[in-house]
């Protein structure tokens, strides 16, 4: 075991000995992000460097400190990248964050989430046990797939020491059309696009002085990219002005995101793509995901009315961004039987209960 | 006469009463129809697709409503007898095999396909719907379902989810885990639970994930949500020559590495090709050491500009012949070997063995050479056909089971190639499932503290232990007898446990 590794591991065994709570952490880039953190930070930056990466065979394993900006450079030499465009929230961002907060980027809908491309991972558990679980392989069967469900799990089943990802080609093209449209015509749109055989990627609605506008990235083979920006119609962008307006969409840097005259929050719902046009007052949504997910601003104090109206949906939301003071549960509560499995996981994984206690479920 | 019973008559007696206590509790909660428990009943549930491996169940309940379902798990809960979830029993590693005090619940009744819309590209069915058929629902919308397993025309989507099946298109369309959007069903407790949902994600800890593919050991699944795509406008097929295995391997890597993601990717070995074509007489080239079977599929811009990339890339690494399918009865044809490995090879032996590892794909020359080398070493032959894109491996071990020294070397045989595949960095099964078949097997691919933190999972959803118990993960005294248990680092885990 090398040596960042089993400090990890020896100051996990102390603090389970004396029950020390830990608030695992990486750059620090998504501390906003979930409940509270509470408990001394374990850093897991010590633990770095891509331990190995063959292009032919699709997947890189990488250990949790590396730097996503890294690990992407890596990627983007031999022509390759994570498909689901994990958001940065700056530049500290490390794999192993990126897994356990199991964000993905505008093209999610599309490829799939963080979650889609973990193929296997090295864990360690709350006694200090290092536990390797699925593989570098694309096909893995072999017991429960625990890797999977490290991501998103805000560090709440143990410390992610190293995770394999599958990998994809860059796409051979890449395009970006606008349409003038209102929320209700772009939802209608996306929709009837996504029935159809055209190489969709990701997409953006949202009102720039009054208007709506609605952005759709094509990504495919080069004819299949060409055949769809004229079957489709609407205003080419130039792209490399398009990758950085999509990049900033992940990062949550378009000024869509600013404006907040500090008492609103923003508000995170995760509805089916063919949700209609919800009934929450205030400013019109920024639309991603090809309407599968929607950000609002709103005061943290609607939370009853808002997640009343995800859930009439069909889905859920989540306060993303809000004050620090705000009393507000950052997540949907669960079902009985399902918050009762999430415990019973949390102690099998942590008997302790020293990691990011109260992270994902505020009383567990 | 009062003699006193043998053991092996106390045990029947002792099963008949508790076969009775069950069949009393749930003929509460089933009409008769519903519920069987006569041997001659019964036999027909004894295995799965694993044939090898047979237990009567002590009661079939056939629940046709989810409130029988419920009531099913809650009285088993109640009376502590195990529970073994059962679909249409194609499974490969045995596991749906019955437990012998055990309740099978056969879920074939919730067959109907609930809601096919076009609009979300959806489909919600119940589990016992086969796979097939929703594909078949969604087609005239120019939907389907993508993950095709080769038992498609018969196993259940519910089965799928146990099992996270594959299939030929995975490589590029997902496993049944990527193509999943919310399981509906039940805990052990016979508590109602949904996991996932319409949305593209659900609050809380992805339990989806870990559902899928836990082999019917964590929840009952009555119901899924599973997404459609458009259908391709055209797909063609490649048929690659090639006169030497690791050249064949090699294009394998190469058509990846030129950043191609192939519909399909498939390998034949020349014992292979030489079964399916005495079946099927596809004009499959049976000098080839091995052929590989390259798929496209897409708009027909697309579709062209990548088969003109792939043979590019198949002639560079030395194909001997390429041949590329120019209409659909021609792509069938080169599929046809393929889809009938299985058959063909049933022809050609009395019994056969099939294998389901993964491997790195850089590594699929070494194993087929390693194979080679095997069947020598057991004295038994062996065809392989690949999903190489994936590198899950498909190996036929031809055996007779009549003959006990062949089937003890057949045993042998498979064995050594897991291990072997686990040793070149692979997984011990690729889509089939462990069951009850590769129990062995995961004491040499996971430590005895992951299969304890597996067990933690298990106790997590199902404290009491009663669904599909005894599969998937090896106790510690299993693998101690099996004299396998890997130790990494030099340091065994759990110092505190006792060992054998």
């Amino acid at each position: 075991m090398d040596s960042a590794l089993h400090q990890i591991v020896e100051r996990i065994r102390a603090a389970g000995t004396d029950a020390t709570p830990l608030c695992i952490r990486g750059g620090g880039t998504k501390d906003f992000y979930g409940e509270a953190l509470h408990g001394d930070f374990l850093d897991t930056t010590s633990l770095t460097g891509i331990t190995s990466y063959e292009p032919s065979e699709l997947v890189v394993t990488a250990r949790t400190g590396t730097p996503l900006a890294e690990l992407e450079a890596v990627l983007a030499e031999k022509g390759q990248c994570l498909p689901f465009e994990p958001p940065h929230f700056g530049p500290a961002g490390t794999v192993g964050g990126m897994v356990a907060a199991g964000l993905s980027g505008p093209a999610r809908a599309s490829v799939g989430a963080v979650r889609d491309y973990v193929l296997g991972a090295t864990l360690v558990n709350g006694r200090g046990d290092v536990l390797r679980f699925g593989g570098q392989v694309m096909k893995n069967v072999a017991g429960y797939d625990v890797s999977r469900v490290l991501a998103g799990s805000l560090g709440t089943l143990g410390v992610i020491a190293e995770v394999s990802l599958k990998v994809l080609p860059v796409a051979p093209a890449e395009a970006t059309l606008e349409f003038a449209c209102s929320q209700a015509d772009a939802l209608r749109l996306l929709n009837e696009w996504g029935g159809r055989p055209l190489p969709l990627n990701a997409s953006c609605w949202f009102e720039y002085g009054g208007a709506g506008a609605l952005y759709l990235r094509l990504r495919g083979a080069v004819a299949a990219v060409e055949a769809a920006c004229t079957h489709l119609g609407g205003e080419r962008k130039d792209n490399a002005r398009a990758a950085a307006d999509w990049q900033a969409l992940r990062d949550q840097q378009l000024p869509w995101f600013d404006g907040s005259d500090g008492t609103d929050a923003l508000w995170r719902l995760s509805v089916p793509q063919t949700a209609p046009v919800l009934a929450i007052d205030g400013n019109a949504p920024l639309i991603e995901w090809h309407g599968a997910q929607r950000w609002y601003k709103a005061p943290p104090d609607q939370a009853a009315r808002i997640r009343e109206i995800a859930r009439a949906a069909g889905g859920h939301a989540t306060l993303f961004r809000a004050p620090a003071s705000s009393a507000i549960p950052r997540f949907d509560a669960l079902s009985a039987p399902i918050a009762r499995i999430h415990r019973a996981l949390m102690q099998e994984f942590d008997p302790h209960r020293i990691f990011n206690r109260g992270r994902l479920l505020a009383d567990a | 006469m009062n003699a006193p019973l043998t053991a092996v008559q106390q045990d029947s007696l002792q099963k008949t009463e508790r076969q009775s206590q069950v069949v009393r509790a749930l003929q509460a909660h089933l009409p008769a129809h519903s519920l069987i428990w006569h041997a001659e009943d019964t036999t027909p549930y004894e295995c799965d697709g694993l044939t090898a491996y047979r237990q009567r169940p002590l009661v079939v309940a056939l629940p046709e409503t989810e409130a029988q379902v419920a009531a099913v798990l809650k009285t088993c809960h109640q009376l502590g007898v195990p529970v073994v979830a059962r679909g249409a029993g194609t499974g490969l590693s045995g596991g749906a095999m019955p437990h012998a005090l055990g309740v099978t619940l056969s879920l074939a009744k919730f067959n109907r396909i609930l809601k096919i819309d076009p609009v979300s590209r959806t489909a919600v069915v119940q589990c016992g719907v086969r796979n097939l058929a929703i594909s078949e629902a969604a087609a005239p919308f120019n939907l389907y379902y993508a993950p095709d397993p080769s038992s498609q025309i018969a196993c259940t989507i519910g089965g799928n989810v146990a099992e996270n099946s594959g299939g030929v298109h995975c490589l590029k369309y997902g496993l049944t885990l990527h193509n999943v959007l919310r399981v509906r069903g039940f805990t052990a407790e016979g508590d109602a639970i949904e996991f996932g949902g319409e949305a593209l994600d659900a609050p809380g800890l992805d339990l989806l994930a870990l559902v899928i593919g836990s082999e019917g050991m964590l929840a009952v699944t009555t119901e899924v949500t599973v997404k459609l795509v458009p259908k391709p406008q055209l797909a063609r097929c490649i048929m690659a020559s090639f006169d030497d295995v690791r050249k064949a391997g090699d294009a394998v890597a190469a058509v990846i590495a030129a950043g191609i993601i192939p519909a399909g990717l498939e390998m034949m070995d020349k014992p292979m090709t030489a079964a399916v074509e005495d079946f099927v007489r596809a004009g499959y080239d049976l000098e080839a050491a091995a052929i590989l079977l390259c798929e496209s599929d897409g708009t027909p811009e697309e579709v062209e500009e990548e088969i003109g990339r792939m043979t590019a890339v198949l002639r560079g690494c030395g194909a001997t012949a390429i041949a590329v399918s120019n209409n659909e009865d021609e792509r069938m044809k080169f599929w046809s070997g393929r889809k009938n490995a299985f058959p063909a090879s049933g022809r050609i032996s009395p019994d056969y063995m099939c294998l389901d590892s993964t491997i790195p794909r850089k590594r699929l020359a070494d194993i087929l050479l390693a194979i080679q080398e095997m069947e020598k070493k057991y004295n038994l032959r062996c065809c392989n056909v690949f999903h190489a894109g994936d590198g899950n491996l498909h190996p036929l071990v031809l055996f007779d089971a009549n003959d006990p020294d062949e089937l003890h070397r057949c045993e042998l045989f498979g064995a050594d190639i897991l291990e072997t595949s686990v040793a070149m960095g692979g997984t011990v099964s690729g889509e089939h499932g462990v069951g009850v078949e590769k129990l062995n097997s995961m004491c040499v691919q996971f430590t005895a503290s992951e299969n304890e933190q597996m067990f933690g999972v298990k106790r997590a959803f199902d404290p009491a232990g009663l669904l599909n118990p005894g599969k998937v993960i090896p106790t510690l005294q299993r693998c101690a007898e099996y004299g396998k248990q890997v130790v990494r680092g030099g340091q065994l885990p759990h110092p505190d446990l006792p060992r054998f």
